[in-house]
């Protein structure tokens, strides 16, 4: 198999910094495979990945030593846009890196760009637009689409140019499970039929793992990569989804990389667990704090919220699951008095949260928003602590101590933009909770965050539980959901569809389902672990 | 399922079947309503006014284009109106009236001897009111001949037909426009942020603390579509030598100089009549060539460029002859194009002007039928 992707002792290092990104990389990538990078947040995956189209250095400046070549083209030589015919490139957020504002006009702008004649063009965008399961879209504009199909329209308008390679950051971060599916379908589809070659880096190792030819682990602060197959990686990563950890734990051989490997080995498994005790079920008190009675919401003509009830109670956490605009947001922004209610009533600690401004909102609900920078305003984490004690009226400092209990290892002095993403989380979920609010409000936390930081939130939040708050999140993640809820809550179409303890609602669900559930569940349903970490324990006390 | 079959809808159905529904050109609606909107600079006979808005109108309403922009119409006649209350106001306070018909007075000001004795308020009379009006009515009309192109061709449709070399000036309108709804969502947020933290969000203190990390995130997308907007290959660039550079400019900036002179020796009706039609042709041709040597330097082509065939010859032509039409009439003195205002008298109905104006009412005809139920029914979703 001859190498499209050649990296020779790659050494990068950016202006400013003490130590390189990334140091003597060597790596050759074959035509049509699917390559899957890993690694902590701030560890250079981003880097490694721009660095195969020259945007690394050409675009963020600094230097680069050694030879990054793409089909026989040095990026040395070669600015991205002279790679553009060889390598298309997905970033994070598709939306921002979108030129045009209708579907097929996105598709061709590259094409326009390399100057393929137009009838070539013409019949390219035809052939993309069914590959994709975009065509009935094709004349909408790009704002209106859902998150799944942006995702695909930005992998189309690069594959249009037809690409040998194509690169792709966090694909399906941003995602619902199914729209995940459709994005991974589809990729999967490239990689056998085209023939291209892939290369994708992806926190939600349970989503992508199982498609992988090899995996690249980066492990951060300039160390060598780890290259090998999804097995050999994953016997000691420490990124690894729940169905490796599973393995891990039941030590089987050969390491299952999907639920269906994992299945296949895990009877004797399931027959040790029948024997476990029932889950004990925490105790809430019954007294709600936050209480919603058949509130409506819409924007102009399009209802959000079509008549949703529901009680919360201190001490519990929900997990709100739901398809992309099945009204997660709408719930959390009425909850926190943002919107008014079309209909119906909201109340927190029995008060309407509309009517609330200042210290007694804040006293009472707090919400985390989906990027959570846009909490942090201000240039230092000191400066944004003291600021935290002045809004919530509380004593100089407390904010600071608050923070220095949660993350120890955060620098005042450090510019919050340059942060680890779930650093700035714990900043900003701080700067939240200093004010103490009865109910905390989380949209999206898990989006770019990795394994070990996802255990600690998931840690923090049942502290928090236990403490007394009621929680909410809103989020795609399932395993997070397994993790830390006590209760699942799923909206479509703005309406509660289902409404339940976490393991009752997710464990007969395909969609919901965390990854131990379905490898552990029997063919009559039943009881099962819904997390590595209940295994282990279950497994504690049968001995 | 080829696209012919997505973008000619049911529409073609019930027309004789030669007739496919497609969208016209940009630049043949541009240049008709340039046509309409000369024609009308020409004028200030009300009737005549009124009756080219009324062919502006019933072409839209049979021919516009299924984007959203083809809704603008409406706008533009109540910008008109605007347009003409302000026009009438503005003479009644500060212009020196004309005639002797007062209806009423104001009360008077004269500024000080510094501000060259400007009068403000002061007798209001019918003729100057009248005049005001008329003039009101020229300039809502020239908006509303714009108002027209807009819904008929979006133009962001026209931008992209531009030629090369002004491809980035188009392509920055167009990621203008689509940046414009995102800052709007970012500075949603940023309020909601400082909501959510307890801060107030109005006042001079809020909104300052709010543009910053607006701008900050617009500064951030920026550079975001810059890297991708590379690494798709914009900026491709083929070999030139610094003659063709240095060629291409002088064209285009003495093109520019000819268009100018021309343009306004055309339009001043005193300027001298010789001047303008051969600087304007001047000019144009060195655009042209200008236009096709920086073209040169672009490697990139087009998808789906829209096609100039008859029913783009014909809609341009009713436009030109239009105010072809009227720009004869006014340079040889014609009667009947300015309204008598002093004294007042019913305009009068100069029938080669009528008829030079009703040329412009065959593109409803000419034009084919605009695609688009499927596609209106989406965009308005």
């Amino acid at each position: 198999m001859t190498p499209v992707i050649e990296f020779a002792s790659v050494t990068i290092t950016y202006p400013g910094a003490e130590r390189p990104a990334l140091a003597h990389v060597d790596l050759d990538i074959g035509e049509g495979e699917l390559v899957l990078v890993v690694g902590q947040t701030g560890s250079g995956k981003t880097t490694l990945l721009r660095a195969i189209n020259g945007l690394v250095p050409h675009f963020t400046g600094g230097t680069l030593a050694g030879s990054v070549r793409v089909a026989g083209r040095d990026t040395s030589t070669h600015r991205p846009r002279d790679l553009a015919d060889v390598v298309g490139i997905v970033p994070q957020d598709p939306l921002s890196s979108f030129v045009t504002d209708t579907v097929e006009e996105e598709l061709a702008y590259g094409m326009e760009c390399l100057g393929v004649p137009a009838s070539t063009m013409r019949r390219r965008v035809e052939e993309t637009l069914d590959l994709l399961g975009l065509a009935d879209v094709r004349d909408r504009a790009l704002l209106s689409l859902s998150g799944g199909q942006r995702q695909r329209v930005a992998i189309g308008a690069v594959l249009t140019a037809h690409p040998r390679v194509l690169v792709l950051d966090e694909p399906t971060s941003a995602l619902d499970p199914g729209a995940a599916e459709e994005v991974l379908a589809v990729l999967q589809r490239l990689v056998h039929d085209l023939g291209i070659t892939v290369v994708l880096a992806e926190h939600r190792l349970e989503r992508v793992l199982e498609y992988a030819d090899r995996v690249i682990y980066v492990p951060g602060d300039a160390r060598p990569l780890v290259v090998g197959t999804p097995a050999e990686v994953m016997q000691a990563s420490p990124v690894a989804p729940p169905v490796v950890r599973l393995g891990r734990l039941a030590e089987w051989t050969p390491l299952p990389l999907s639920v269906r490997d994992a299945r296949r080995q895990a009877r004797d498994l399931r027959e040790r667990l029948r024997q476990r005790p029932g889950r004990a079920h925490r105790t809430v008190s019954a007294e709600p704090v936050v209480t919603v009675e058949r509130t409506r919401a819409s924007y102009g003509p399009v209802p959000a919220l079509r008549g949703v009830t529901l009680d919360i109670a201190k001490g519990e956490i929900v997990a709100l699951m739901g398809r992309n605009g099945a009204g997660k947001s709408t719930l959390l922004s009425t909850l926190v008095g943002l919107r008014r209610p079309d209909a119906g009533t909201v109340r927190i600690d029995g008060v309407d949260p509309a009517t609330l401004t200042g210290p007694r909102l804040i006293g009472r609900i707090g919400l985390v928003p989906q990027d959570s920078t846009d909490l942090l305003q201000r240039d230092s984490v000191a400066a944004e602590c003291a600021d935290a004690d002045r809004d919530a009226g509380v004593e100089p400092g407390s904010t600071a101590a608050l923070l220095a209990r949660i993350a120890p290892e955060i620098p005042g002095d450090a510019h919050p933009r340059d942060l680890s993403e779930g650093q700035r989380l714990v900043l900003a979920l701080a700067v939240v909770l200093v004010a103490t609010p009865a109910v905390l409000l989380l949209d999206e936390p898990t989006r770019g965050l990795d394994y070990p930081t996802k255990e600690r939130l998931s840690d923090l939040l049942r502290d928090l539980a236990a403490s007394g708050h009621a929680i909410v999140v809103a989020t795609h993640d399932v395993e997070l959901a397994a993790e830390t809820a006590t209760r699942v809550v799923v909206l479509a179409e703005g309406e509660v569809v289902a409404d339940g303890p976490t393991a009752e609602v997710v464990v007969g669900s395909p969609l919901f389902a965390p990854q131990v559930a379905k490898v552990l569940v029997g063919p009559d349903g039943g009881d099962v672990p819904l997390t590595v970490t209940e295994v282990r324990q279950a497994l504690a006390v049968s001995g | 399922m080829t696209a012919l079959d997505v973008r000619a809808p049911d529409a073609t159905r019930h027309r004789r079947a030669t007739r496919l529904a497609r969208l016209l050109h940009p630049g043949a609606w541009w240049l008709w309503a340039a046509g309409l909107a000369v024609a009308a600079s020409r004028m200030t006979n009300p009737l005549l006014l009124l009756l080219i808005v009324a062919v502006a109108g019933y072409v839209v309403a049979a021919r516009r284009s299924p984007s959203p922009w083809a809704r603008s119409f409406a706008v533009f006649l109540k910008l008109g109106l605007i347009v003409i209350a302000i026009r009438v106001v503005f003479q009644a306070i500060v212009a020196a009236p004309i005639g002797t018909t007062v209806i009423f007075t104001l009360p008077a000001l004269t500024l000080p001897e510094i501000m060259a004795g400007v009068r403000l308020g002061g007798p209001v009379t019918l003729e100057s009111m009248v005049a005001a009006l008329y003039d009101g009515m020229r300039l809502a009309t020239i908006l509303i001949c714009v108002g027209a192109a807009n819904s008929l061709a979006s133009p962001a449709r026209l931008l992209k037909a531009v030629p090369a070399a002004l491809y980035e000036f188009g392509l920055s309108v167009v990621v203008a426009v689509t940046f414009a709804p995102q800052l709007v969502a970012d500075l949603d947020r940023v309020r909601t942020a400082r909501r959510l933290r307890g801060r107030s969000v109005g006042g001079v203190r809020g909104t300052a603390a709010v543009a910053l990390p607006v701008l900050e995130g617009a500064l951030e997308r920026s550079v975001t579509l810059a890297a991708a907007m590379d690494s798709r290959g914009y900026g491709r660039q083929a070999e030139r030598t610094p003659l063709a550079r240095h060629a291409t400019a002088a064209a285009l900036l003495s093109a520019l100089v000819f268009v100018v002179i021309g343009a306004y020796a055309l339009l001043d009706a005193s300027a001298p009549a010789a001047l303008g039609l051969p600087m304007l042709a001047l000019g144009f041709a060195l655009g042209i060539a200008g236009f096709a040597l920086a073209g040169r330097r672009s490697v990139r082509t087009r998808y789906r460029p829209d096609p100039w065939s008859w029913p783009e010859w014909g809609v341009a032509l009713c436009g030109v002859a239009t105010g072809a039409t009227l720009i004869a009439m006014s340079i040889s003195g014609v009667p009947g194009l300015i309204a008598p205002v002093d004294p007042l008298g019913w305009p009068a109905v100069p029938p080669l002007a009528v008829a030079g104006i009703l040329i412009s009412v065959l593109p409803a005809v000419i034009a084919p039928p605009a695609p688009g139920l499927r596609v209106r029914a989406e965009v308005s979703e």
